[in-house]
C-alpha cells in the first residue's frame, strides 16, 4: 500500500506503524462522573467497518508524524490522508 | 548422433555443444535449449514419475505452466528440487534427476500403486487412515510421504545470495509477446517510463514459437529487432527472467528476476536471483494465454503434450518429441501444430478433430468428428485408439500427441486483488472480470483477443490510452502485417466412457475423481479443490482447471460460469524462500547494534547476549572461570564490596523539552513531575490507558523546560511512540517537542561504595560530587575529562551508592576505558546483564519479567504511585474493581526453606495441603537468581495478597520440571531494605 503523506507525498505503508481507529483521538473527560463506563468504550470497543475507515498510522521509519488515514478495509483505496494533530485540533483537542 | 529428435533451424544455437546430465546419463545440448528440449532432441521423453500413482510421465507444455516434467537440479549446496524441466535454461555441464521414482524413472518399484488405483481415489488418505488417531502421525503420514513426495532437498546452506530490490515507472508492461511489446514500443516512444517484464529469457512470446510473419520479417525476427530497439531508449527497462508474481495495492508488483539460474555458478558479485517490488502508476497486463488439453483414456503417456508446446519445441528449439505424431483438437489452432511439423520433416499420422466439419488437412489426414477413446506404450505413447465419428475404432502409430482444447487467457494477475473473471462465450474460456487491480489494463490474449493482430494494435491502444491519462502524447507506432484469424472453436472437454482419464497429471486427479467428489457432496468448486487436490501444488492448476470445472459443471448440470472458478492467488510461479529472504539470514537476519563500549568489551573476553537488536556483555570471565556463575558472582561482589561498571546505553533516552514539558510527564507518567525540581531526577511509571503498566524509567530535570526520561531497553521504540501519540493526537497544542536520542550518549552505570572516588577522578573538579553536593536522585549537565560535555544522574538500579554517566557516543569507548583505568586502584570491575540482573533482584527493583503486560501498579506494590491530584494515561482503568480485588497479586521475594533448593522463573506457588492445580493457584514466580550475598537462591513472585502474607511457607511447584519443595515469603528487598547505601 501506498500512504500519501501529506509532508511527504506518496510512502510505502512498511514504513508505518499501524495502531487502529482514528477514534482513540477522542480520549474521554476523566472527570465526568461515568468516566469508567466511557473509558471501557474509549478502550476496548471498536468499529469494524467493511467500507470506509479512519484509522490512526505512525511513520515510525520517517518523520514520526501520526497521521489519521481514510482507507476502505475491503478495497484498501485510501482517500483521505491528514496529520492527525490537525484532525485533533479541528475535533477539539488542545492541552 | 545422439540427438535422435533435433530439427533443423530453431532460435538455439546449433553450431556450439553443451552436456549436461539427467540421472546417470549424459547428453549434448546447445545454448537456447530448456533441460526438456535438450531431453525431447536426445530421444528422452520419460522425465518423471507422477505424484501418486508413479505412472511415467513426459513434459505436458514448454512453459511455466509444467505439470509433469518436474526434476531435482544441480549438485551439492545449489541442489533445487521441484524445478520445471521446461524453463530450466540448459548450461553446460548441468545435471539434473528425476524425481518420485525408486531405485530408476523406469522401473519404479511404486508404480503398483497405479496397478491398486481403485483404492487410491480422491478423499483416500482422509477415509483410510482415521483409526487409530495415534497412527496418522507415527505410522501414515510418514509412509504417505516418502511415497507421495517430490524432490528432496540438499540440506546444506545455500551458498548463492538473494536481493530485494524496488523499482518505480509510470507503466509497467507484463509480457513482452506482440501486445506487450506493442505496448512498450508506444509507450517508450510517446516519453514514459517503462518497465517491460517477461518470464522467459527472450522476448517475444508465442512468436518465438510459431511461424507466423510480421511484415516481411519471421515473428521471432521482429520480436527481436523490437527488443533490441526497446533496450536503446534510456526510458525503458526490459527485464527478460523476470516473472511478475502478484498484484498488490496501489499500483504495487512483486516480480521475481533469475539473474543467474542460467549459469552454472552467479557471476562475481551477483545475486542468484532479485525479488522487484515495482511501484507502477498504470499497468498492462499482456501475460498471453495457456493452451488447455482434452480429457482422454490414458492422455498421460509420455509423448502426448499440448499441440501448442509440440509447435514451440519444433520452431523455437528445432526438437520434436517424436518423428511421427499425430494432433487431437477442437479448434483450428491444433491444425497449425499439423502444418508447422509437416513444414519441419516431421510426419503427421493423423489430426483427429471432435468437429464433424474440420477444415481439411495440408498434406496430412484428418479424422473430422473423431476422437481418442484410448492411447498405448509403456512408458512411452506408441499408439493411439482412434473412434471415428462413425463408431469405428483403428489404431494409428504414434510416438507423440499433440493436444489442442483451445486458450485459456493467462487472468491470474487480474484476480490477485477483487477480480472474478468473467466467461466469454464465443471463446469458450474465461476472461478477465469484475474488478481489475487499480490502474491495471488488459491487452492481447490475456484478454481473449488470439490474433497476433488484433494483440498487436490491443496493447499500442493500452498504451496510448495510458500516455494520455497521464498527460503525454503517444504516437501510434508502425506495427507490421501479422496473422489475423479468427477464433474457431467448438467445445470439446473431455471422451466420456474414459476409466483412467487425467484431468489434473500433476495431483493424478482423473475425471472419475471429480465426478465421486460430487456424488460425494462436494458441490462448491472450493470444496472439489480441496478433496481432490484439483489445481494445486507447483502449476496451480493452470493446464487442468477448465477442464475440471468442465466436468464438475456437466456432472452438476450447471454451466461452466455457475460453478465458477477457484481463487487466484500470489505467486503466479513457485518462486524460492531464499528470495523473500533477500540478505536477512543468518546473522544478517536483522540489523545488530553493538553498544559504545562494544569492542573493548570484545577485548576483555565478554560473552554477549542479544537484547532486542542490541548485544550487550552478559558477563567477562576471567581466566580459570569455568562456569559463567562464577564470573557472575564475583562481579556482583565486587560491585558490592568497591566499583563496577556495567554500560546501560541501550536503555531508551528520550529528549523532552518545551515549556508544557513537565505537563506532558504528568501525562506520560502516572506519578508527579510537574513539581520536580531542576537538577533532580525520579522515578516513574508509565501505564496503559488500559491501566496495566507499560514501562518505567527515570526522568531527569535539567532545566524548566528540559527533561530527559529513560525507558527500559526492550520498550524504548514503543515507549516513543506511545509519546508521540499522546503529544500529537491527544494534547496538539501543547508545547513540547520529542526526539529519541537513545544513540546519541554513551551512558555507564558505576556502582558501588566506591564509586564516588572513581567519578570525582573523571568529573572535572569544579562540579560538586559530595552527598550534599550531588545527593541521591540529583542530576546535571556536566563536563567530564577536562571539558567533555557529559550528564550525570545519581540514580541506582543496584541498589548500590551509583551513578550513571553519559557522554557523546563517540567518546564511549574512550570512556570506558578511562573509568577502568582511572578505577583501577579502587578495585573496579566490569559488569554485565547477568550481574546487572542478579543485584537488580537482590535489590527487589521490578524489570521486564514482571512488566510484563498483565500486571498493574498495584501488583507491583506502587499503586500510591497512582496520582489522584491529576490525570495521566491509565489513571482512569487503573482504579476498575477488577484490578482492585483484595486478593490481587502483590510482589513479594520468596526465599528457599532449604537454602539448597533452587527458585525457578515461572513456577506457581500454592498454599501448603492445597491441591496443585490451576483452581488453587496463589500466584507465580517471575524473576530468580543464585544470590551471592545470601548464599541461596532468591526470587521474585507475584502473590494473590502477597504483602499479607509475610512469612507464611508455600508450596513451590514446577509438575513439569519436577520442582516441589518449600518457599518463605519474604520482602522483596533481599539487599539494605531501608536504602542506606543508595544515599550513603
Amino acid at each position: 500500500m501506498l500512504i500519501n503523506h501529506p509532508l511527504l507525498g506518496p510512502r510505502d505503508a512498511s514504513e508505518f506503524i499501524y495502531k487502529g481507529d482514528a477514534a482513540l483521538i477522542h480520549r474521554p473527560d476523566p472527570t465526568a462522573p461515568d468516566a469508567q463506563e466511557v473509558f471501557i468504550d474509549y478502550g476496548y470497543l471498536r468499529d469494524n467497518p467493511a467500507g470506509a475507515h479512519r484509522e490512526l498510522w505512525f511513520h515510525e521509519q520517517g518523520d514520526r508524524s501520526w497521521l489519521v488515514v481514510t482507507r476502505d478495509t475491503v478495497t484498501h483505496e485510501i482517500t483521505e490522508v491528514e496529520l492527525a494533530r490537525d484532525v485533533a485540533r479541528r475535533e477539539g483537542r488542545s492541552k | 548422433m545422439s540427438q535422435v529428435n533435433r530439427l533443423n533451424g530453431g532460435l538455439i544455437d546449433q553450431s556450439r555443444s553443451i552436456s549436461f546430465r539427467f540421472d546417470d546419463r549424459w547428453m549434448k545440448g546447445h545454448p537456447g535449449d530448456t533441460l526438456a528440449s535438450a531431453l525431447l532432441a536426445n530421444g528422452v521423453r520419460l522425465m518423471g514419475r507422477s505424484f501418486k500413482y508413479h505412472r511415467p510421465r513426459g513434459p505436458l507444455t514448454a512453459g511455466s505452466e509444467e505439470p509433469n516434467a518436474i526434476v531435482e537440479l544441480r549438485d551439492g549446496a545449489r541442489q533445487e528440487p521441484n524445478t520445471r524441466a521446461t524453463t530450466a535454461e540448459l548450461f553446460d555441464g548441468l545435471t539434473a534427476r528425476s524425481q518420485n521414482r525408486w531405485p530408476s524413472l523406469a522401473f519404479d518399484a511404486l508404480s503398483i500403486n497405479d496397478r491398486l488405483s481403485s483404492f487410491f481415489a480422491a478423499g483416500f488418505y482422509y477415509k483410510t487412515f482415521m483409526w487409530p488417531a495415534a497412527f496418522w502421525e507415527k505410522l501414515y503420514e510418514p509412509m504417505i510421504r516418502r511415497a507421495a513426495g517430490l524432490g528432496s532437498l540438499s540440506l546444506k546452506a545455500d551458498p548463492d545470495n538473494y536481493d530485494k530490490g524496488y523499482l518505480h515507472c509510470d507503466v509497467l508492461i507484463i509480457g513482452a509477446g506482440p501486445a506487450g511489446l506493442a505496448a512498450a514500443l508506444t509507450a517508450g516512444e510517446a516519453g514514459l517510463s517503462v518497465i517491460l517484464a517477461d518470464e522467459d529469457s527472450l522476448a517475444g512470446g508465442r512468436l518465438n514459437a510459431e511461424s507466423f510473419a510480421m511484415g516481411q520479417q519471421a515473428g521471432h525476427a521482429w520480436a527481436a529487432e523490437t527488443a533490441a530497439r526497446l533496450a536503446a531508449m534510456p526510458n525503458v527497462r526490459l527485464m527478460t527472467r523476470t516473472t511478475v508474481l502478484g498484484a498488490f495495492d496501489h499500483g504495487i508488483y512483486g516480480a521475481l528476476e533469475r539473474v543467474s539460474d542460467h549459469l552454472a555458478v552467479p557471476a562475481e558479485g551477483k545475486p542468484r536471483q532479485i525479488l522487484w517490488r515495482i511501484y507502477s502508476r498504470r499497468a498492462i497486463l499482456a501475460g498471453g494465454a495457456t493452451e488447455r488439453p482434452i480429457v482422454f483414456e490414458n492422455n498421460d503417456r509420455p509423448g502426448i503434450m499440448l499441440a501448442s508446446a509440440m509447435r514451440a519445441y519444433a520452431n523455437r528449439w528445432a526438437a520434436t518429441p517424436a518423428q511421427e505424431i499425430a494432433v487431437f483438437t477442437n479448434n483450428d489452432d491444433g491444425h497449425r501444430t499439423a502444418a508447422d511439423l509437416t513444414a519441419k520433416g516431421v510426419l503427421v499420422a493423423a489430426v483427429i478433430d471432435t468437429r464433424p466439419d474440420a477444415p481439411k488437412g495440408q498434406g496430412y489426414e484428418v479424422i473430422a468428428g473423431g476422437t481418442i477413446t484410448n492411447t498405448s506404450g509403456r512408458l512411452g505413447l506408441a499408439q493411439v485408439e482412434v473412434t471415428d465419428a462413425k463408431g469405428n475404432r483403428r489404431q494409428i502409430k504414434c510416438g507423440a500427441l499433440g493436444v489442442s482444447g483451445g486458450w485459456n487467457p493467462n487472468v491470474s494477475l487480474t484476480c490477485h486483488q477483487r477480480g472474478r473473471p468473467a466467461w466469454d462465450v464465443d471463446i469458450h474460456a474465461f476472461v478477465p472480470g469484475g474488478t481489475l487491480p487499480e490502474g491495471m489494463v488488459v491487452a492481447g490474449a490475456a484478454n481473449g483477443v488470439f490474433s497476433t493482430h488484433a494483440a498487436l494494435h490491443a496493447g499500442a491502444e493500452a498504451a496510448v490510452g495510458i500516455a494520455a491519462d497521464l498527460g503525454h502524447t503517444a504516437p501510434s507506432p508502425d506495427l507490421p502485417e501479422a496473422e489475423d484469424a479468427p477464433v474457431a472453436i467448438t467445445p470439446f472437454w473431455h471422451v466420456s466412457g474414459a476409466k483412467r482419464a487425467w484431468v489434473d497429471q500433476q495431483n493424478d486427479v482423473t475425471a472419475k475423481d471429480i465426478k465421486l467428489a460430487h456424488q460425494e457432496n462436494f458441490t462448491s468448486v472450493e470444496h472439489l479443490k480441496r478433496y481432490t487436490t484439483l489445481g494445486m501444488a507447483t502449476d496451480q492448476g493452470k493446464t487442468s482447471n477448465m477442464a475440471g470445472l468442465a466436468i464438475m459443471a456437466e456432472v452438476a448440470g450447471k454451466s461452466i460460469p455457475e460453478v465458477g472458478t477457484t481463487m487466484f492467488r500470489p505467486p503466479y510461479t513457485p518462486t524460492a524462500i531464499g528470495a523473500f529472504a533477500g540478505r536477512s539470514r543468518g546473522t544478517d537476519f536483522r540489523p545488530i547494534r553493538k553498544t559504545p563500549s562494544h569492542f573493548w568489551a570484545e577485548e576483555q573476553g565478554a560473552e554477549f547476549v542479544e537484547v532486542g537488536m542490541w548485544l550487550r556483555a552478559q558477563w567477562f570471565p576471567r581466566a580459570g572461570e569455568t562456569h559463567w556463575r562464577e564470573s557472575v558472582d564475583r562481579e556482583v561482589l565486587q560491585t558490592r564490596r568497591s566499583v563496577g561498571v556495567c554500560d546501560v546505553t541501550t536503555l531508551g533516552k528520550i529528549d523532552v523539552q518545551g515549556s508544557d514539558a513537565a505537563e506532558f510527564l504528568n501525562a506520560i507518567y502516572c506519578n508527579g513531575f510537574a513539581k520536580l525540581a531542576v537538577g533532580r531526577t525520579r522515578y516513574g511509571l508509565m501505564l496503559r490507558e488500559d491501566g496495566i503498566a507499560m514501562d518505567d524509567g527515570t526522568a531527569g530535570r535539567l532545566a524548566e523546560d528540559h527533561f530527559v526520561v529513560t525507558t527500559t531497553t526492550a520498550n524504548a521504540v514503543g515507549v516513543y511512540r506511545h509519546m508521540e501519540f499522546v503529544r500529537q493526537c491527544l494534547y496538539p497544542d501543547m508545547d513540547v517537542q520529542l526526539i529519541s536520542t537513545t544513540e546519541a550518549w554513551a551512558q555507564f552505570a558505576v556502582a558501588g561504595p566506591r564509586s564516588r572516588e572513581l567519578l570525582r577522578k573523571i568529573v572535572d573538579p569544579e562540579f560538586d560530587m559530595t552527598n550534599e553536593g550531588f545527593p541521591f536522585m540529583a542530576c546535571g549537565e556536566i563536563t567530564v575529562c577536562g571539558g567533555l560535555r557529559a550528564r550525570l544522574f545519581r540514580i541506582s538500579f543496584s541498589g548500590e551508592l551509583a551513578y550513571e554517566i553519559a557522554v557523546p557516543t563517540r567518546y564511549g569507548d574512550a570512556m570506558i576505558r578511562r573509568l577502568m583505568e582511572a578505577g583501577r586502584e579502587f578495585d573496579v570491575v566490569p559488569y554485565g546483564t547477568e550481574a546487572l540482573g542478579v543485584m537488580r533482584i537482590e535489590k527487589g527493583h521490578a524489570a521486564g519479567n514482571e512488566l510484563n503486560g498483565t500486571t498493574t501498579a498495584l501488583n507491583l506494590g506502587m499503586d500510591r504511585m497512582v496520582s489522584t491530584k491529576k490525570d495521566s494515561i491509565g489513571a482512569v482503568l487503573s482504579r476498575r474493581e477488577g484490578l482492585n480485588e483484595p486478593d490481587a497479586l502483590r510482589l513479594v521475594g520468596l526465599r528457599p526453606v532449604s537454602p539448597d533448593k533452587p527458585v525457578p522463573a515461572g513456577a506457581h506457588l500454592m498454599t501448603k495441603g492445597s491441591a496443585v492445580d490451576a483452581a488453587h493457584d496463589q500466584g507465580y514466580v517471575t524473576s530468580a537468581c543464585y544470590s551471592p550475598n545470601l548464599g541461596h537462591q532468591i526470587g521474585l513472585a507475584f502473590l494473590k495478597s502477597g504483602h499479607e502474607r509475610m512469612g507464611e511457607i508455600l508450596r513451590l511447584v514446577s509438575p513439569l520440571t519436577g520442582i516441589d519443595h518449600e518457599v518463605e515469603v519474604v520482602s522483596a528487598h533481599f539487599v539494605d531494605p531501608e536504602g542506606d547505601r543508595l544515599r550513603a
